[in-house]
């Protein structure tokens, strides 16, 4: 056997001290849950493409207005009906409008309405449901049969009856109060606001307790529980965030149900009140004129298909990107 | 003799079984039916018996995770189900509790160092600045490197996953901790692990453990004394030494003939037990055993047994035994 001790020299094998070892750890670099999320959602493209897009009409319906050269009840008697071209990008309408500023106030109504309907959503809902679902036995059934009611109340002769009982209230407040700069909104469109704020958290309510049910016999809430946690505690930090996916897919596919069922009510008559327009009340005008005329139901119709389009895949996006079990 | 740390006296718990429409009450699960026992300071009582005797409602009742149906527990003097809520959650982090299954008891949405970090923040156990420091330490004491805080349960194995669970027990500065059936659904290598971590962090940091496992080999490497139950009543406890060697018991020593010994040169007397563990919404009446008994006699479906206590603290419920003696 030759002898290995001539072959190399000793003091290249010593062993590292402790600072030496620290610096040969490998570690990923620790990020926050937020950090880590984005990371996660930077990576779905569709996604992100979709979230460009929704802050893109998002900007649009904020700034355009206060640097367009129309109005959107302004009427030029000489462009009437117009085909689009450079000077009004969308066209006309039949009493000279321009379409694309109607469009962009349109954007402003059916974005705030997909904004309240994910707000309630994401407070009354989950709340409610988390609570009884988390609580259970006979408080969980008292809290969903109210749920099945208000479920069980079709949405239009809600907001019919709706309309005639709050339409002298609110008649009165737009007179009196601050929320008379709110005027040019019209009395209709806080009234799809309460409607939608009273029972569009239904559906959520509904899925977080189912989701809750199943969670909350984990192993962890019972830990939380030992380790003194308190009911709200336990709903906010362990429940819900176990939910997390659900909700999200429930609230995108709520706001462009939110927007439709505002379309659906304008084109029907008792959405926003004339001349504001929503993206419903151009369809529906547009609906009259189709055949000579289709432009006007294009652009409409268009901006309802990208932003329902960009929301549900941004929320798609969004769900893979919360779910840290999805970390590569 | 050493002080009492845990004093339970009669603890019963009964689940109500609801049925039909107006989910009427229409009997009761006798979970566990009046047990009493004591754990000294510092020591570590083992719970064995076979699936559904009761022994981790036991567990979760003692902690009144469970609100119990009658009887008490003194933890450290205080009449645990006595005191309101409140005051029981500020004694929470004294009496902690480590899960069987370390794949649910884990929050997947939450990262190691939350998990372990939440409750010490919570109860102020450690002052907000040195925190990150003492979050680093539990998790090097329980065998966990301080650089996966940021973690996520799902990457860690079961052996570390359960090392978390022991952890977020331990961060609070426990006096007690329950462990139920903590390494029955880990491997065999890494239940050996387990089990000298807790050894260890029991002589370091003083702990009493109340130990539920249907594994006897298990309980007898931990234990100091060992209760055995049956069908929610306990019918057999004593210290490690008299009941492994000395099992009075018709129950206790037919569990124990069911231990495999690693030696293929022994024949093992078994006693196999005829018939299945009865209902226990429907116990037997008379000594609970009296149905799979081998040493029946007439008087046991009459009468329950009464717990006989023995000089050297060994307790037996049996019909078989008196007062003078075995």
């Amino acid at each position: 056997m030759p002898n290995m001790e001539a072959e190399f020299d000793r003091s290249l094998f010593q062993p590292l001290n402790e600072e030496q070892k620290e610096r040969n750890l490998m570690v990923r670099p620790s990020l926050t849950y937020w950090q880590d999320a984005w990371q996660r959602f930077r990576r779905h493209k569709p996604a992100l493409i979709a979230m460009l897009v929704l802050l893109l009409i998002f900007l649009g319906a904020i700034f355009i207005p206060a640097i367009s050269r129309y109005d959107y009840d302004q009427q030029i008697r000489t462009a009437r009906n117009q085909f689009p071209s450079w000077e009004h990008l969308f066209g006309t309408d039949k009493l000279g409008r321009d379409l694309f500023i109607r469009v962009v106030y349109g954007a402003r109504i059916s974005l705030s309405i997909g904004f309240v309907a994910s707000l309630i959503n994401l407070t009354i809902g989950v709340l409610y449901g988390g609570i009884s679902g988390y609580i259970g036995g006979r408080v969980d059934n008292i809290m969903m049969r109210i749920v099945d009611v208000l479920y069980s109340i079709p949405l239009l002769l809600y907001v019919i009856l709706l309309k005639v009982v709050f339409q002298d209230y609110i008649d009165e407040a737009f007179k009196n109060t601050a929320l008379a700069s709110l005027k040019s909104l019209g009395p209709e469109l806080i009234l799809i606001y309460v409607v939608l704020g009273s029972v569009y958290w239904v559906g959520m309510a509904r899925m977080v307790r189912g989701q809750v049910l199943s969670i909350k016999n984990n192993e962890y809430v019972l830990a939380a529980r030992a380790s003194g946690a308190s009911g709200p505690r336990i709903i906010l930090r362990h429940l819900v965030p176990n939910a997390i996916g659900q909700i999200i897919v429930t609230v995108t596919m709520s706001i462009p149900s939110a927007i439709f069922t505002e379309s659906f009510l304008s084109f029907i008559g008792i959405g926003v009140s004339a001349p504001m327009a929503s993206w419903g009340s151009l369809a529906s005008d547009a609906y009259k004129g189709l055949a000579s005329y289709p432009y006007l139901l294009l652009f409409p119709a268009l901006a309802i298909s990208v932003t329902v389009l960009a929301f549900n895949i941004m929320g798609d996006g969004l769900r893979d990107a919360l779910d840290p079990r999805m970390r590569r | 003799m050493p002080e009492n740390l845990v004093e339970v006296r009669n603890l019963v718990k009964h689940f109500p079984i609801r049925s039909g429409v107006l989910q009427r009450v229409s009997g009761q699960v006798r979970a566990v039916d009046g047990v009493s026992f004591d754990i000294p300071k510092g020591s570590t009582m083992g719970l064995v018996g076979e699936s559904g005797c009761g022994k981790t409602t036991i567990g979760r009742t003692i902690l009144r995770l469970v609100e119990s149906t009658a009887g008490s527990v003194r933890f450290e003097g205080e009449d645990l189900f006595a005191i309101p809520r409140s005051r029981l959650r500020v004694m929470r982090p004294r009496m902690q509790m480590i899960f069987q299954d370390p794949y649910s008891s884990l929050s997947p949405r939450m990262p190691v160092g939350e998990i372990i970090g939440e409750a010490v923040r919570e109860h102020g156990i450690v002052p907000p600045g040195e925190y990150r420091k003492y979050l680093a330490e539990v998790m090097e004491s329980c065998g966990l490197q301080k650089q996966h805080v940021d973690r996520y349960p799902h990457e860690f194995s079961g052996g570390q996953r359960q090392r978390i669970c022991i952890a977020r027990a331990l961060a609070l500065k426990p006096r007690f901790i329950v462990a139920d059936e903590p390494v029955s659904a880990l491997d065999v290598s890494i239940q050996a692990q387990i089990i000298n971590l807790l050894k260890d962090l029991q002589s370091e940091f003083a702990l009493t453990y109340l130990f539920i496992s249907h594994d006897l080999s298990v309980v007898e490497h931990i234990s100091d004394t060992v209760g055995v139950m049956y069908l929610g009543s306990m019918v057999e406890m004593g210290n490690k030494k008299t009941i492994f060697e000395k099992p009075l018991h018709p129950y206790t020593k037919a569990l124990f003939s069911a231990v495999p010994v690693p030696d293929p040169l022994v024949r093992m007397d078994r006693v196999i037990l005829e018939g299945d563990i009865p209902s226990p919404a429907h116990p037997p009446p008379g000594c609970k055993f009296h149905t799979r008994c081998p040493n029946r006699m007439e008087i046991c479906s009459r009468e329950v047994p009464e717990t006989i206590r023995y000089a050297d603290g060994h307790e037996v419920a049996c019909h078989l035994y008196s007062k003078e003696g075995p």
